[in-house]
């Protein structure tokens, strides 16, 4: 890629990193660098379409060690999960073998699982070598007939997050605006049927098939979650919706904002995190929309389901209330979380704002107080001694910091991609409550602090 | 004599295969305080830490030097220099390993000038071992990488055979192909001998799962103190497990004349009798009672176990050292290997005991399964779901393994170990129940679930456990 257009990227205007010379878009320090590459990045958020060959133009480090590896979960197609690399070799790097390899690749991929589509993922070393990925992509698309999506983030570009935007950037360069939205099946309820996106939205444990039901009943049909068990059709039509969520995340946001500028669709930053966030969100939707019966029909809904989960969580309050958290989020939102958790009555005593915008620090603050301490470095050492000083009782963080709070023999909730449990909606948070009464008021903690029986009392 | 089938296809589809990379970073969690640092992009240590992170279930050591669009282009030896300064100055480790990535090779980087750059520049670290080794990933695979590691963690550290030998100390090679508990077993086998074990590296210390006392550390937690590296001079034999290993072994030999025992694998009966018969003359005493028992126990295990095992057809996928040591203890009981893939080619493919060896992914351990009526897979976690297309059980070995807790400490070798596995093969043979004949349905019989469509025929669904059910 050439490097104008990854400062493009960099230049997201409608995030707010940019205005603070700081956060995510530092430069990395050699020996005290933690997180993924760009490539990981395009990868998480692209792998759930789950009908579309991902393959993986690089050597083995980058697939070899991240295949399968996702929490997300699909209705139907599992072509996501068949790992697929060109596995570059010593041959191809020294003699320049690699397009070959990639081209024969595609084919081969096309033979024999015949997707819909073929994304080709670009890596460190082709992308050193200076292997034309899309001039590849562009002569394998022609020849067989099937669309070749180039993602053009190779880990060396930056972090993660850039990867997130690279992947957004080619679903808006190659992909979304090629085909027009199915027409809407007649469900005989006689209600206007409105369309919208969900971008940044990974599926993470099914924890979307909490939501969806939700939207049915409004009437909201979801032409395309980006990306969680979305489908390559589902991607093209992403223009056509009345209204896009960005959900948890800003990671995507260049999607949302320029669909908003070719095509006007509004947009908003929701999470479907707490009783008070999915209240937002399905609010916030038809508001955009501007149908004064979905508002209504929404208003209804929203009062019954409240009412069913708030009897549902009292048992759970009991035992959550005056529970103090530590939260340590990586991609997911801080402030998304913050208010589910005080939805179950829990303190929550410290927040990180690694990945946090002025914006997100200002709602922390109106959710937190004034008092609200941030954490800007999550080095592990740091997180323990936190947990200590402010006497969390639960540290929730990414999947990576689990083993250090358990070594540290804190209880620990898992918030990232890799976790097993859906929390998303109305239901989600039933499994939330559940997950963290399971871990803090688990017997293990005092067995695993106390010493062994002979090291007290009088020596033998 | 195993032919060699070599990767044909050009794409690369469900790999079997991880990189050198991490396989180095692997050799240096074995050592006791200890960093492995990659030199690449910091993608390639966030994978790596995942990895070994879902299969240990342990806090993971792993720094990367951050190779940016700049150093990508321009050079990265300052990355190399100011990572291992970081790293000395907020950690203290005993040790930095430096293993290459298939970026920082294609680059052109020359690590061993990068590390003298750091010498000249931060001369207040001499006490602090560095050692580099070219992994680039686009070569070998996990157990290349390791030995390579190995190999170049003993260049540095050890220095030629000492004169104060020490007459009970013997150490210890230990291959990839090895897990925690394995080696756990190796070091009591070699204690009832009454000798001392210098295993190196020592990942059964280190990433055996234990809770130490105290809450955090960056380097390693355990695994082979350095000091005891700086000794493997001064020990009367060296045993070396892993054929992977033999140019670690050779140099080690060549730098100290210390008498070596080379053996490619200690599984089952015959392998650890070769370890056995090893230890008994390097200690010159007779094989203790218990392991006398042991291998009695394991005998009877295999009466009891043939029966399910014999004739047994197997296909085995995993690295070269793990794919020939499991294809021979199976062999032991008259298993057969009849599908075998391995991740890249090494020279014991040739002698596994089967028709050829494919080098490639799980892919073709699918594709050659077919029609091979097989009875069992051995592979990693990866191959689980290739296991549940084919309908065969799998026993889950090698890396990764993500979705069995304890994986990492199953014991494979030894008699108690070797005894184990049997049984557990043998208790998925017979949740498999096979040779079972197919109930038949006469169409004169009187049955009335007959006609009503109601007999429930012997479908089988094999579920994530490899059980039947
Ligand atoms: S840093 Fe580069 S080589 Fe490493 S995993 Fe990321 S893309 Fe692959």
């Amino acid at each position: 890629m050439k490097s104008k257009d990854l400062q493009a990227l960099l230049d997201e205007p409608a995030c707010s990193h940019n205005d603070k010379s700081k956060s995510g878009c530092a430069r990395l320090k050699p020996g005290a660098t933690a997180g993924g590459c760009s490539f990981d990045g395009a990868q998480i958020a692209l792998l759930p379409i789950c009908d579309v060959a991902h393959i993986v133009h690089g050597s083995i480090a980058c697939a070899g060690s991240s295949w399968d590896n996702r929490g997300t979960k699909s209705t139907g197609p599992t072509m996501f999960r068949i790992g697929m690399t060109t596995d570059l070799t010593e041959q191809d790097v020294i003699m320049g073998r690699g397009e070959k390899r990639l081209f024969h690749s595609i084919k081969q991929a096309i033979d024999t699982y015949d997707p819909p589509a073929v994304f080709v993922y670009n890596t460190c070393v082709p992308a050193l070598i200076g292997d034309d990925i899309q001039a590849v992509a562009k002569a394998a698309s022609e020849k067989w007939g099937r669309p070749v999506i180039t993602v053009d983030a190779a880990g060396f570009y930056g972090t993660k997050n850039l990867g997130n935007r690279i992947a957004g950037d080619s679903m808006l360069k190659q992909v979304i605006g090629t085909r027009e939205p199915d027409p809407v099946p007649d469900d005989g309820r006689g209600i206007k049927v409105h369309d919208i996106n969900l971008i940044g939205e990974y599926n993470i444990a099914g924890e979307l098939w909490n939501v969806l039901p939700l939207l049915d009943e409004l009437g909201i049909r979801v032409l395309c979650t980006l990306s969680g068990d979305a489908r390559y059709r589902e991607v093209q039509t992403m223009h056509r919706a009345e209204v896009n969520m960005l959900v948890c995340s800003k990671a995507t946001i260049n999607v949302a904002r320029k669909l908003e500028e070719d095509f006007g669709t509004p947009w908003f930053e929701g999470s479907f995190y707490g009783v008070e966030d999915v209240n937002f969100a399905l609010r916030k939707i038809a508001h955009l929309i501007g149908d004064e019966d979905l508002v209504k029909r929404t208003e209804a809904l929203i009062e019954r389901e409240n009412k069913k989960i708030n009897e549902a969580l009292e048992e759970w309050r009991i035992r959550l209330t005056g529970k103090r958290a530590l939260l340590y989020t990586g991609g997911v939102k801080s402030w998304s979380v913050v208010s589910a958790l005080q939805d179950l009555g829990m303190t929550v005593v410290a927040t990180g704002t690694k990945k946090s915008t002025e914006e997100d620090k200002a709602r922390i603050k109106d959710l937190m107080g004034d008092e609200a301490v941030m954490i800007e470095d999550g080095n592990p050492r740091g997180l323990i001694d936190k947990v200590n000083d402010l006497k969390a009782d639960v540290l929730i963080a990414g999947g990576r910091n689990m083993y250090t709070a358990i070594k540290a023999r804190i209880p620990f909730l898992d918030i990232n991609q890799e976790r097993e449990f859906g929390y998303a909606g109305y239901d989600g948070m039933i499994e939330l409550a559940r997950q963290m009464v399971l871990t803090i008021n688990n017997p293990v903690w005092a067995q695993v602090r106390d010493v062994a029986p002979w090291k007290k009392g009088k020596e033998v | 004599m195993a032919d060699i089938v070599k990767r044909k296809k050009a794409l690369s589809v469900n790999p079997l295969k991880s990189s050198s990379t991490i396989g180095a970073a692997l050799a240096f969690m074995g050592v006791s305080r200890t960093i492995p640092m990659l030199h690449g992009s910091q993608g390639c240590s966030a994978f790596g830490k995942v990895f070994f992170v879902r299969h240990f279930r342990e806090p993971i050591p792993l720094q990367t030097t951050a190779m940016d669009q700049v150093s990508a282009v321009m050079g990265s030896y300052d990355n190399v220099v100011e990572g291992v300064k970081t790293i000395c100055e907020t950690s203290s480790p005993a040790m930095v390993g430096i293993p290459t990535t298939g970026l920082s090779e294609t680059q052109g980087v020359d690590i061993n000038m990068a590390v003298k750059e750091f010498r000249t520049k931060y001369p207040g670290y001499e006490h602090i071992p560095v050692v580099p080794v070219s992994t680039p990933d686009y070569k070998g695979c996990l157990e290349t990488g390791y030995a390579d590691a190995v190999l170049a963690m003993l260049k540095e550290l050890v220095k030629e055979r000492k004169t104060a030998k020490r007459k009970k100390q013997v150490t210890v090679l230990v291959g990839s192909h090895l897990t925690p508990g394995d080696i756990e077993e190796i070091k009591d086998i070699i204690e009832l001998f009454g000798l001392r074990p210098v295993v190196f590296p020592d990942l059964s210390t280190a990433l055996d799962g234990h809770l130490p006392e105290f809450d955090f550390s960056p380097l390693s937690v355990g695994g082979t103190p350095v000091d005891e590296i700086l000794s493997i001079g001064s020990s009367a034999a060296t045993i070396v497990i892993g054929r992977s290993l033999v140019q670690a072994a050779d140099w080690l030999k060549a730098e100290t004349d210390i008498p070596d025992y080379r053996l490619d694998h200690v599984f089952g009966l015959e392998g650890t009798d070769d370890l056995i018969m090893a230890l008994r003359e390097i200690a010159d005493k007779e094989v203790p009672e218990k392991l006398e028992r042991q291998r009695a126990q394991l005998q009877d295990a295999m009466l009891d176990t043939h029966f399910m095992l014999g004739m047994s057809r197997l296909a085995i996928a995993g690295d070269p050292d793990l794919l020939y040591g499991m294809s021979k203890f199976l062999e032991t009981i008259g298993g057969e290997t009849c599908v075998a893939v391995a991740p890249s080619n090494q020279p014991i493919l040739t002698e596994v005991p089967t028709k050829f060896v494919k080098i490639g992914d799980l892919e073709d351990l699918e594709q050659l399964s077919i029609g091979e009526n097989l009875d069992l897979i051995i592979s990693n976690s990866h191959a689980v779901e290739s296991a549940e297309r084919l309908g065969v059980p799998i026993l889950r070995c090698g890396f990764p393994q993500w979705d069995l807790v304890g994986g990492y400490q199953k014991t494979w070798v030894g008699y108690r170990g070797g005894r184990q596995v049997l049984f557990d093969l043998a208790n998925l043979q017979l949740q498999n129940h096979k040779g079972e004949v197919k109930p038949y349905e006469s169409i004169y019989g009187q049955k009335p679930e007959y006609a009503k469509g109601q007999t429930n025929g012997t479908t089988k669904k094999v579920d994530h456990h490899g059980y039947c059910h």
